[in-house]
């Protein structure tokens, strides 16, 4: 079992093809996730794990869903 | 020095005045302090007595990046409360240019006598007959003005719902593409109009004086310093122009906070569906357009036009609130049935925010099918016609609430919410809960630190900091509005250390009249305290700043959060 990756608006392009299930090592966080994928972390303003505010150096854990945003604003 | 122009709406005559003591005024603080000073507070609405004031803000008719917005005040029919709506289009800039600072319609007709259209050409004002435009939808009624005024006039007009008094009535706005598609979209204002049988106000072409900066370098200097503020933000500069406004839509869905089938979860299924990213690749595919600025000087270009199948304009301003409303909070899946409502929206002049939440509210009421786009077109097609259904429908969610016999209803001082819950973000919560307005997001919008990351971070899901976060971002609320400014210039300055001093500069260069940082700020100070002077005397108390009960006892999913602040915690939110 792995996490849910979903990449927003600009972000979407470098979202991976295993996105649905993808691997988490022990310890990964936010940060090393998004280098092992290949998404420039500077591009990433706004983070979700299982839809709580996140940030680069937040726990992932197996069965979490991570949502991924470029900065974003409106309303 | 610009001049107020008062027209009485029963004798029609009117008089331009020097602005007197309400000179170094603009925009949204000039306004509620006419509304303040003029109106009596209980007094109805709909009565002669009540006010409707159009003014530019302080930086109105300069060529500051994204100035051009307007303000309209008047005491809402909707709320009963003071009421600021702010509009883009060309008309905030134009005032100005006819060396006029803000235009006051005050009494009304008698019930015998017919509406007219206000032609205003140099010193002059007009009572023009408008039978031809009367009961017109606002697209066709503003294209015979174009053709009668010539296709460089502005007009602020009303539709079907204004002329017939509807509480959700808007007043729109002539674009840059010649089209009626910016709105003074909330809390009725377009009723007052329709009360007073002003049909549009149109602004003569013709009739364009010079202005510039009084200290013409100084403001030169300022003016590059705020578009690298503006064109260096992320979110105003791609985020913004790249997908528009609805990109919010998979962010507050991902946060938890979208609220969806009348405010009962925070998640929508079909939130993909109905994404800025979604609508973005629609417009692409049928060669509509994905930016555009609701008014000359806008560099952040947030507004597009979506295409139907056939590549043929459907509408424009297409913004997050309005597909929020009708596609999470009402469930419709359709992204074309939302554009259409939009644009229905814009024709019948009907705020997108209080009918979407009233058609959620007629389906809860099982009056059509949750869901069910092509009925909830039918519905808002009724809306400014003798059928009473148009009629409880137009007159938005508390009123149908009643007419349907349904409990839950998102309001505060009977304006409907936008598009966050406020149990997940609780900082906009607030604002709902305290602004001067009713239920308003744009009052202080808290979901830039609860979500977005903008201007620092405070958790939306607990109380701590909110109240403080919102109170500030109220009184910065006031000043951009009194500014002229558009308010989403807010997510530049909110990150750029000098972004304050920047807005003061401007005002200073362009004016000629000293104004700090200082000064700014106690503009927006003495804007909200103008407000709430005025609903503490229209009988508003802290119990009115309630949010409604099933906020603290129903739990959010999937955060499964209540509301759980009081009505005295909440009274520290105010200034």
């Amino acid at each position: 079992m792995g996490i849910e990756i979903k990449c927003f608006a600009t972000l979407a392009g470098l979202e991976p093809e295993n996105a649905a299930d993808y691997p988490v090592s022990e310890g990964e966080t936010v940060n090393s996730l998004l280098a092992k994928i290949g998404i420039p972390a500077e591009e990433v303003a706004i983070i979700f794990i299982n839809s709580v505010r996140s940030f680069a150096d937040s726990p992932v854990r197996d069965g979490d869903r991570v949502g991924l945003f470029p900065a974003v604003g409106g309303g | 020095m610009p001049r107020i122009l008062r027209i009485n709406t029963r004798t029609k005559e009117y008089t331009f005045e020097e602005p007197g003591q309400y000179a170094k005024l603009g925009g949204r603080a000039l306004t509620s302090r006419v509304i303040n000073k003029e109106v009596p507070a209980n007094c109805h609405p709909l009565s002669a007595e009540n006010k409707l004031v159009f003014a530019s803000g302080l930086l109105g008719g300069s060529t500051a990046a994204n100035s051009g917005r307007l303000s309209v005040g008047t005491k809402s029919p909707l709320t009963g409360t003071i009421k600021e709506s702010n509009s883009g289009g060309l008309f905030a800039h134009k005032l100005p240019k006819m060396d006029i600072l803000a235009i006051i319609l005050e009494d009304k007709p008698a019930p015998e006598d017919e509406f007219s259209t206000l032609f205003i050409s140099g010193d002059k004002v007009e009572f023009r007959n408008c039978a031809d435009i009367m009961g017109m939808d606002n697209y066709p009624a503003h294209d015979k003005l174009m053709q009668t005024y010539g296709d460089k006039m502005i007009a602020g007009m009303i539709g079907p719902a204004g002329e017939t008094l509807r509480t959700t009535a808007t007043i729109q706005f002539t674009d840059p593409y010649k089209r009626p598609a910016r709105s003074a979209g909330r809390g009725g204002v377009g009723a007052v109009m329709g009360s007073k049988k002003i049909k549009a106000i149109i602004l003569d072409a013709d009739t364009n004086e010079k202005v510039a900066a009084v200290d013409a370098d100084a403001f030169k200097d300022s003016r590059s310093r705020w578009v690298d503020i503006l064109r260096n933000h992320p979110v105003t500069s791609q985020g913004l122009p790249g997908f528009g406004t609805a990109i919010l839509v998979n962010i507050i869905n991902e946060a938890g906070a979208l609220p969806t089938k009348n405010f009962r979860y925070g998640q929508c299924d079909h939130a993909a569906d109905i994404s800025g990213e979604k609508i973005a690749e629609t417009i692409q595919a049928r060669q509509g357009k994905t930016t555009e600025g609701c008014h000359v000087g806008c560099v952040i270009q947030c507004s597009q036009q979506y295409n139907n199948a056939a590549g043929e304009y459907v509408t424009s301003g297409f913004e997050y609130e309005t597909v929020w409303a009708f596609g999470a909070n009402a469930l419709i899946q359709d992204i074309d049935d939302i554009a259409h409502l939009d644009r229905l929206c814009d024709e019948k002049g009907i705020d997108t925010i209080e009918i979407g939440n009233a058609i959620a509210v007629a389906m809860d009421g099982g009056v059509i099918p949750w869901g069910d786009g092509k009925a909830a077109i039918e519905l808002v097609k009724k809306i400014g016609t003798a059928d009473p259904m148009g009629m409880i429908i137009g007159n938005g969610v508390g009123f149908c609430g009643r007419a349907f016999g349904v409990e839950r209803l998102p309001l505060v001082k009977n304006q409907s919410m936008p598009a966050y819950d406020p149990r997940a973000v609780k900082g906009v919560g607030v604002t709902y809960a305290t602004t001067p307005m009713g239920a308003d997001h744009t009052a202080g919008y808290g979901v830039c630190q609860n979500v977005l990351g903008v201007g620092g971070n405070v958790d939306g899901l607990k109380k701590e900091g909110n109240i403080e976060l919102s109170k500030n971002l109220q009184v910065a609320t006031a000043a951009i509005d009194s500014m002229g400014l558009c308010l989403f210039v807010a997510f530049a300055v909110l990150d750029a250390a000098d972004g304050v001093q920047i807005m003061a500069d401007l005002v200073q260069s362009w004016t000629g009249q000293a104004f700090s940082t200082d000064d700014l700020v106690n503009l927006g100070v003495n804007c909200l305290k103008d407000e709430l002077d005025f609903n503490a005397r229209a009988g508003f108390t802290a119990a009115d700043d309630r949010l409604p009960r099933f906020f603290d006892t129903d739990p959010l999913p999937p955060h499964n959060v209540t509301w759980g602040i009081t009505a005295e915690e909440l009274q520290g939110a105010k200034v």
